[in-house]
């Protein structure tokens, strides 16, 4: 009797324990198989995350209040110094801008000319980064848009200076977008100076690119600026990607080492611009 | 009864989710390989605490969450923190009577376990990933175990009925 109630209330027995936990390793396995193998598990994935989305949310809370506060407290002096600064920025970049509409005039003339479809201008959305991933090896970020807003696997983000990344998970509310500085992308370009077409791929560390297919004899040089290609289908051509900062010719090597610098600021920018691809241009070219 | 579940689960459960918003909390680089596996030391220690509500299916199912929300593959983190349950609970009489540089002591293989499992899942799935950087977390989260248990148990003693 007292053998038996003992055992009843043995503080350390849990019942079944080992037969629950081969059954969960069984599912993780089976989960994880399929994850890996193909993207059945997606409608999953974006319903558990539209779950943590209003954690994010409280997480990213902070940082824009702190932002929101920052801009709100500024001195009038430094307002003063910052909008002399965009006016001569406007006059610039307005010059720069007269020049280019002579010049997209000039372009559409000669497309006529040469009977190709008009090139559409591409359309674009602000999307602000909600999240970086927190392992770091694995370049990625969240953005705050989702398939509600019309993003798609596989769509190109840039910034200012030139392309961060492309989607690779369009969730209900907010997507995932891998870094080209992500060590599994590679994405085609070619040289800005002469057209020479290779792929650019990323290394892992968030300032530096790799191009491993340039031939030892190729026409590359410090300084030239690598464009999308528009050649892969996921980018519009014509972004610039990076500016190649070493070119070593290794005697008796099939192919030279070559690294470039990501034109756009990796790790710095919160807003990005999606751009969404024009029918007009995939259907005409 | 039903009050007495609810006052018991509650600590447990605002517990993960502060420790989810640690973990996807965006940190400068640096430190960010440096981050501790905060949801892996609350596995451990309501394992240890509470091993008949909270075992390897809280461990599955968090790890899920974590998995979809770190974008890894779905079921990796799952499988790891399984493991660290099935671990925790199996020894959980011994490590509360641990006075707690034993515990910590013995924290440390567990938390490497678990990194190596999420490193080798890594390898066998073909995602790339140098390895030094899973060394970072298991240190940091065994430097900081003692306050978090310390911190852990104060929040689960003062929600404890008839306390």
């Amino acid at each position: 009797m007292v053998a038996s109630r003992e055992s009843n209330s043995n503080p350390g027995r849990i019942p079944a324990l080992g037969l629950r936990f081969l059954a969960l390793i069984v599912i993780s396995i089976l989960l994880m198989y399929f994850d890996n193998r193909d993207s059945h598990l997606n409608a999953v994935r974006s319903s558990i995350g539209a779950a943590v989305y209003p954690l994010r949310v409280i997480v990213d809370a902070p940082a824009r209040v702190w932002s929101w506060f920052g801009e709100s407290t500024t001195s009038r002096n430094d307002l003063q110094l910052e909008l002399a600064r965009l006016k001569a920025e406007r006059l610039l970049t307005n010059a720069r801008l007269q020049k280019l509409n002579a010049l997209e005039a000039e372009n559409a003339r000669l497309r006529a000319m040469l009977d190709a479809r008009e090139q559409v201008r591409d359309r674009t959305r602000v999307a602000e980064i909600m999240s970086v991933d927190a392992n770091p090896y694995d370049h990625s970020l969240v953005i705050d848009v989702g398939t509600q807003d019309g993003v798609m696997n596989g769509q190109a983000l840039v910034d200012a200076d030139g392309v961060i990344g492309q989607v690779i998970e369009a969730g209900l509310m907010t997507s995932q977008a891998m870094l080209i500085s992500d060590t599994d992308h590679a994405l085609p370009v070619e040289v800005n100076r002469n057209g020479l077409r290779t792929i650019v791929v990323g290394t892992g560390t968030i300032d530096s690119l790799e191009l491993p297919f340039v031939v030892n004899n190729a026409d590359i040089q410090v300084g030239d600026l690598l464009v999308t290609s528009g050649l892969g289908g996921a980018f519009p051509a014509g972004y610039p990607v990076a500016v190649v900062d070493s070119v070593t010719r290794i005697p008796y090597e099939a192919y030279a080492d070559v690294t470039a610098k990501p034109a756009a600021s990796l790790g710095q920018v919160r807003e990005v611009l999606l751009i969404f691809p024009a029918a007009e241009v995939s259907s005409g070219e | 009864m039903s009050r007495d579940r609810a006052s018991r689960r509650l600590p447990v459960i605002l517990s993960f989710i502060f420790g989810l918003m640690l973990t996807i909390m965006p940190l400068p680089d640096s430190v960010d390989a440096f981050r501790p596996d905060w949801i892996a030391m609350l596995v451990i220690f309501w394992a240890m605490q509470l091993p008949r509500t909270w075992s390897v299916g809280t461990a599955w199912i968090v790890g899920i969450i974590l998995d979809v929300s770190q974008g890894t593959l779905l079921g990796q983190h799952a499988l790891a923190l399984c493991c660290v349950a099935f671990v925790t609970v199996r020894f959980h009489l011994l490590m509360r009577v641990f006075p707690i540089v034993q515990l910590t002591a013995t924290v440390f293989p567990i938390l490497a376990i678990y990194q190596f499992l999420l490193f080798w899942i890594n390898g066998v799935a073909g995602v790339n990933a140098p390895s030094v950087a899973y060394w970072g977390p298991v240190i940091s989260s065994t430097v900081l175990w003692p306050i978090v248990v310390s911190i852990l148990s104060g929040m689960r003693y003062r929600n404890r009925p008839g306390h």
